[in-house]
């Protein structure tokens, strides 16, 4: 049986796929020799056409019915999405208590240093109550009309709309608001408190490159967040983190600007407690944000390869939500109105691209190639092939 | 310590309240489910005489396949028992791939706005049906592992929360279909 195989092969060969095995061949790129699924029509890593492939157009957006035609992929148990969405109540809450102090902290301090610890402690509480409430009620809508997005109402939209709608149904939430924003980069969002409010964004060049089986990846990744409440912490902590890091700004940008034109008379000699309040207010104005962004960053990273994992089992279909990363990735993910408070919200990180070993400790998104890897390996496509 | 049994009293009554409205959840979720599918299935059947209609003009000599499509939508509509619906659900899926497939050879066909509207829609359809059958055996699973599991499935069968089926498509159209593109 052996016997036609050279000795010196016989190691690295019985390695490679076995002929008769279940799995079918790939189809290779011409341009990056990257293996894809047979029947597609754009290579998943470099966009490249791969030729009249086989039934490539036979279906209307090279869909073909989900259920039947893919190999069994495990399904995401929906006992793991209720821990999930508890564990992001519960992590919501930690978040609000954590910022609170640190809030109250910084408040006092900076009002300590400019005469009264009690009016900061007053007014800073204020503030948190009036940007908690903010957060918690109109969070999603703050978000929206950062990015300027506008209801996908119109029938240039309906194949958008369509496929939320599939999604939906797949991962058994209410269909979602849709929204698309105005921008050429290629990105998309998802926000809401609960699944039952929660709305979708994309962006109008992402419309444009994906194709249907793509859409779908990113749309189900999306729907994952909605359903394990990602999006409640997600929206919560963009508007907290951003309100700590406002008052520091403020209190360091008053310090800077504010403190050259006043006499050693009027201020800083003014008492002891205040140059202790002066310098606590100082640090913790440097720290605070750091701390937040830390918090806020660390949960992110992991909740993507759920999110991932979990279109993955929407859609039965890893390869179309890795090859959407890929364009994303190359297609440049930038969004207009992009700022650091929102960028833990998208499918891919708008403000940098990363490379394969650029993750860093603040990065709110794995490695996008590590990401394209893991949806790889669980189309039953080899790392590497 | 005499309120030792007592606490233990509670908690087990706790957990077997919060196991049963679990299990009645999964099963609410299950039959919601099944309906889903069949508003997909009633959207379709709305759908497919509006395609006929625009296409019909085009394609004087493909009248034999508009003809299959709509006995096999009148096959679908009524037939009885489930197993009998599978089969012509099955065959109405297979009709319109090859509908799809004749649209791609009339070029002014394919550029008419209302039949690719209509096509995105027929298409987001059959997605919708094979979405929500797959998120039927999902919910199905979810169920049948719990009613089976220790412990829940004592609560199971002290109140008789029967398994469900599976919804399984007709052994031939599990093959991948072929399409026939000359």
């Amino acid at each position: 049986m052996t016997s036609g195989i050279p000795p010196a092969c016989h190691s690295s060969c019985s390695l490679r796929g076995t002929p008769g095995n279940a799995s079918p061949p790939g189809v290779g790129c011409p341009k990056c020799g990257g293996v894809n699924r047979p029947g597609a029509d754009l290579c998943y890593l470099c966009g490249e056409a791969l030729g009249a492939g086989p039934g490539a157009s036979a279906l209307v957006g090279g869909s073909p019915s989900p259920a039947e035609t893919r190999p069994p992929l495990r399904p995401i148990p929906m006992l793991l999405f209720t821990e999930a969405a508890r564990h992001n109540v519960r992590m919501s809450v930690l978040l609000f208590v954590l910022l609170f102090v640190v809030f109250f902290l910084l408040g006092t301090a900076i009002g300590g240093a400019y005469g009264d610890p009690g009016i900061g402690l007053g007014l800073s509480f204020v503030l948190y109550a009036i940007l908690g409430t903010t957060a918690y009620f109109s969070g999603s809508s703050i978000v929206l009309s950062i990015h300027g997005a506008q209801e996908a109402g119109g029938e240039e939209h309906r194949q958008l709309r369509n496929v939320v709608e599939e999604m939906a149904i797949a991962a058994g939430v209410p269909p979602p608001k849709v929204y698309v924003m105005p921008s050429a980069g290629m990105n998309a969002f998802a926000a809401g408190r609960r699944p039952e409010e929660a709305c979708v964004a994309v962006t109008a060049g992402l419309l444009d490159r994906l194709n249907r089986e793509e859409l779908q990846g990113v749309i189900a990744h999306e729907l994952a967040h909605v359903k394990s409440r990602d999006t409640l912490y997600n929206v919560c902590a963009a508007v907290l983190v951003g309100a700590v890091a406002l008052l520091s700004d403020m209190f360091l940008r008053g310090t800077l600007w504010g403190r050259r034109g006043r006499t050693d008379g009027e201020r800083g000699g003014g008492g002891r407690g205040n140059a202790a309040f002066f310098v606590l207010a100082l640090l913790l104005a440097v720290l605070a944000p750091l701390a937040a962004k830390i918090l806020q960053m660390s949960i992110s990273r992991q909740r993507e390869y759920h999110a991932d994992a979990a279109a993955a089992g929407f859609t039965r279909n890893p390869l179309g939500l890795a090859s959407a990363l890929a364009k994303i990735t190359a297609g440049g993910p930038e969004v207009p109105g992009e700022n650091r408070g929102t960028q833990h919200l998208f499918i891919v990180n708008p403000l940098r691209v990363f490379g394969p070993d650029a993750s860093a400790l603040m990065s709110t998104h794995p490695p996008t190639e590590e990401r394209i890897q893991r949806l790889r390996a669980m189309g039953g496509v080899s790392a590497g092939g | 310590m005499a309120y030792i049994p007592l606490v233990l009293l509670v908690v087990i009554i706790a957990w077997f309240v919060a196991a049963y409205n679990k299990l009645v959840r999964f099963r609410n979720q299950i039959k919601n489910a099944w309906h889903q599918i069949d508003v997909q299935l009633k959207r379709r059947y709305d759908l497919i005489p509006n395609l006929v209609e625009v296409v019909k003009d085009y394609m004087a000599y493909e009248q034999e396949t508009l003809t299959k499509v709509i006995e096999a939508r009148g096959a679908a509509l009524s037939a009885k028992g489930p197993a009998a619906q599978a089969k012509a659900e099955g065959l109405l899926t297979e009709t319109l791939k090859s509908l799809f497939a004749v649209v791609e050879k009339y070029p002014e066909l394919k550029a008419n706005q209302n039949v690719a509207s209509l096509q995105e829609e027929l298409t987001g359809t059959e997605n919708k049906i094979s979405f929500a059958r797959q998120f039927y055996n999902d919910s199905v699973m979810t169920y049948n592992n719990a009613i089976q599991s220790i412990p829940t499935n004592l609560i199971a069968s002290f109140f008789s929360f029967a398994q469900e089926a599976y919804f399984e498509t007709e052994p031939e159209s599990r093959a991948v279909p072929k399409a026939n593109l000359r």
